[in-house]
């Protein structure tokens, strides 16, 4: 084991963590909300949900469906700005490669965690997955891709460590394709439900790769930025370089959402369609006007994109506002795309009387500590990943 | 043409007309005709069958035998709530759950008036059905034999995914069970031990809910849903899921 890890920890070079008091209490608030998160859902699954999350029979995904959304769509961003320098060849991409590679490793097994408690029944999976194999369902393939993406992406670091570029390039390209045939089979997990009108239709799978490569470019400005200030490390040339690449690779990719969205509600206003445009007009003037407005639209699309074009992706600190106002962005899009794709009941327009026009839901503390467990949980793996790989530094970078 | 050789030309009038290009011409005139008139009586004719054209199988049709389906007579629907009673007894649904229900539908009839129908669910058996498609574990499956939609709970990893496909409400989670719950006709706790009917029908004073298999001819669902002048629907077809829950209004 030891030899193992000797082969891919760098004993030298790189940039060396500030091992302070700073570093260790951070560790320590980040384990802390790990094991508090841990805890409420292991709580939850013995007490059950119906106990302990806000969930119910007409809205039963909540928060941590959105979480597991945020975190795989992360996850799958990261991996394809990772494959833009060393799979394609952009080498204005390379200096991010190798944090992008371990934080798409971090980012899905967060992903995992949240999702290990929304399943109520998680240890059935192994079993059941296999002698219940469903080839029709998205839900299947999804699980079941995001696995292989997983083991491609682990094996792709470690070939990255030691430097067999080839044998990385190979794994990676492996975890590129495995990564967004599964990112889109978790589009079509909503898209192909003919009886959820918000969802239903080609839409999802689509925007979900868009939305996904957004997300990484966001996510990975955010981490980089964060691993440089908190260290004190001075950014190379080629890194500052290469948070530009990304940063304009992000905004073309939010300008592509913003057109996505747009037509989205104009097509969920136009002619009201049935189911479809009670949805729409909750995000827009109803409930749900704040989330999209200030955190979609505001946060998760204008903000970045205007901050990116007015600094032309050079100014770092102004990076990392846009990325820190699109990681908050992004989560309140998935949230709302799960929960208000929930809201109208089955039975809706049948004029019936005592039946509510919109279901509703609100997170409980069970779910929030979860949530933020994952949360923590990705941060801890970041911070150590920083310290024990030497701030993923390329060779040629 | 100059007037002199139109006089050498021979007329064209019907006397000179071979009797077989006479008739050739009328029989094309009568099939045209005939066919403009056919086509006016057709469309004239009552289209009360084809009310039931599109969500009830043709005869002979039937992807089951038996083919499990249960027609409901709304408009004898009181809501005395006996079906959900002997339903929650039967098949152990806990208080937070429930497997059918009645709901309440209210028209206006003018000024003060309204007209209340209560309206029964249940899971609608569906012959495409939707939960079916996306369970990642086949944890529910469509029975080969009967068509019921039939839960395994051990096989439940409680994903909830089924929750939201079904268009109709029609799943829960036991807590009990650590898994989807839903109504699978009785056939657990009733027709798998040899009675021939469900514990809801059997409870219903109204004779609302007719249970039976719909590809017997001599069965009562058969006859209710093929009976003449009979408006039969079913809910939310635009899914597409093919329901076997009939609802009529006789």
């Amino acid at each position: 084991m030891n030899n193992l890890l000797a082969g891919i920890l760098p004993q030298s070079g790189g940039l060396e963590a500030s091992g302070s008091g700073k570093y260790t209490l951070a560790m320590g608030v980040l384990a802390l909300l790990s094991v508090l998160g841990v805890a409420a859902g292991v709580h939850s699954l013995i007490a059950g949900h119906e106990h302990t999350f806000g969930v119910s029979r007409g809205v039963p995904w909540g928060i941590l469906i959105a979480a597991y959304v945020f975190f795989v769509v992360t996850s799958t961003g990261l991996c394809i700005v990772s494959s833009v320098g060393h799979v394609f060849g952009f080498e204005n991409f390379n200096p991010i490669a190798k944090r992008a590679v371990f934080l798409s490793i971090a980012t899905i097994v967060a992903g995992f965690l949240v999702i290990a408690f929304e399943i109520e029944n998680s240890w059935r999976m192994p079993v059941g997955n296999v002698i219940g194999a469903n080839l029709t369902s998205n839900i299947w393939w999804m699980g079941t891709l995001y696995g292989a993406y997983l083991f491609f992406m682990m094996i792709e670091f470690v070939m990255l460590q030691k430097e067999q570029h080839k044998a990385a390039t190979g794994f990676g390209l492996a975890g590129l394709l495995t990564g967004v045939a599964a990112h889109s089979n978790l589009g079509a997990v909503f898209g192909l439900l003919n009886g959820r009108e918000f969802w239903h239709g080609p839409y999802m799978p689509i925007y979900f790769i868009t939305s996904a490569a957004m997300s990484g470019c966001v996510a990975i400005i955010f981490f980089t930025i964060i691993a440089y200030k908190a260290n004190g490390w001075k950014m190379s040339e080629g890194m500052k370089k290469s948070m530009e690449s990304v940063a304009k690779m992000g905004a073309l990719m939010m300008a592509i959402i913003i057109f996505f969205t747009c037509w989205k509600m104009i097509s969920g206003v136009t002619g009201n369609p049935p189911g479809k445009y009670e949805t729409i007009m909750t995000l827009l003037t109803g409930s749900y006007a704040l989330n999209f407005w200030v955190g979609e639209v505001l946060l998760g699309m204008v903000i970045p994109f205007a901050i990116i074009l007015v600094v032309r992706g050079r100014n770092i600190n102004a990076l990392f506002v846009a990325a820190l106002a699109g990681m908050v962005g992004i989560f309140v899009m998935r949230y709302d795309l799960v929960i208000v794709g929930q809201l109208v009941p089955s039975y809706h327009g049948m004029g019936l009387v005592d039946y509510p026009e919109l279901l509703s839901y609100a997170p409980t503390l069970h779910e929030y500590l979860v949530v933020l467990g994952g949360v923590a949980f990705c941060g801890l793996f970041f911070l150590m990943g920083e310290k024990l790989f030497r701030g993923h530094v390329a060779e040629h970078s | 043409m100059k007037i002199d050789d139109l006089e050498k030309t021979t007329s064209e009038d019907l006397g000179v007309l071979p009797s077989v290009v006479r008739r050739n011409i009328l029989k094309l005139g009568l099939v045209v005709t005939g066919m403009y008139l056919g086509g006016s009586i057709l469309s004239l004719t009552s289209v009360r069958n084809v009310y039931g054209a599109g969500v009830v199988p043709e005869v002979g049709k039937y992807p089951y035998n038996p083919h499990y389906s249960m027609v409901i007579r709304e408009k004898l629907c009181i809501d005395c709530e006996q079906c959900k009673e002997a339903c929650v007894k039967t098949n152990h649904v806990p208080a937070y759950g429930f497997r059918t229900t009645i709901l309440e539908k209210r028209r206006s009839l003018g000024g003060e008036k309204f007209e209340t129908t209560f309206m029964p669910v249940l899971c609608n058996h569906c012959n495409r059905p939707p939960c079916v498609r996306v369970c990642p574990t086949t944890a529910t499956w469509k029975d080969e034999k009967t068509g019921i939609v039939t839960m395994n709970p051990g096989r439940c990893i409680g994903c909830k995914t089924c929750m939201t496909a079904c268009p109709y409400n029609a799943r829960y989670f036991k807590e009990e069970t650590r898994a989807v719950d839903k109504c699978d006709f009785c056939f657990e706790s009733r027709l798998s031990k040899g009675q021939t009917t469900t514990a809801c029908v059997e409870a219903c004073p109204a004779d609302v809910r007719v249970f039976g298999n719909l590809a017997d001819p001599k069965s009562r669902v058969f006859k209710l849903v093929h009976a003449p002048e009979t408006m039969i629907w079913v809910l939310r077809p635009e899914t597409g899921a093919i329901p076997n829950i009939y609802y009529i209004n006789s």
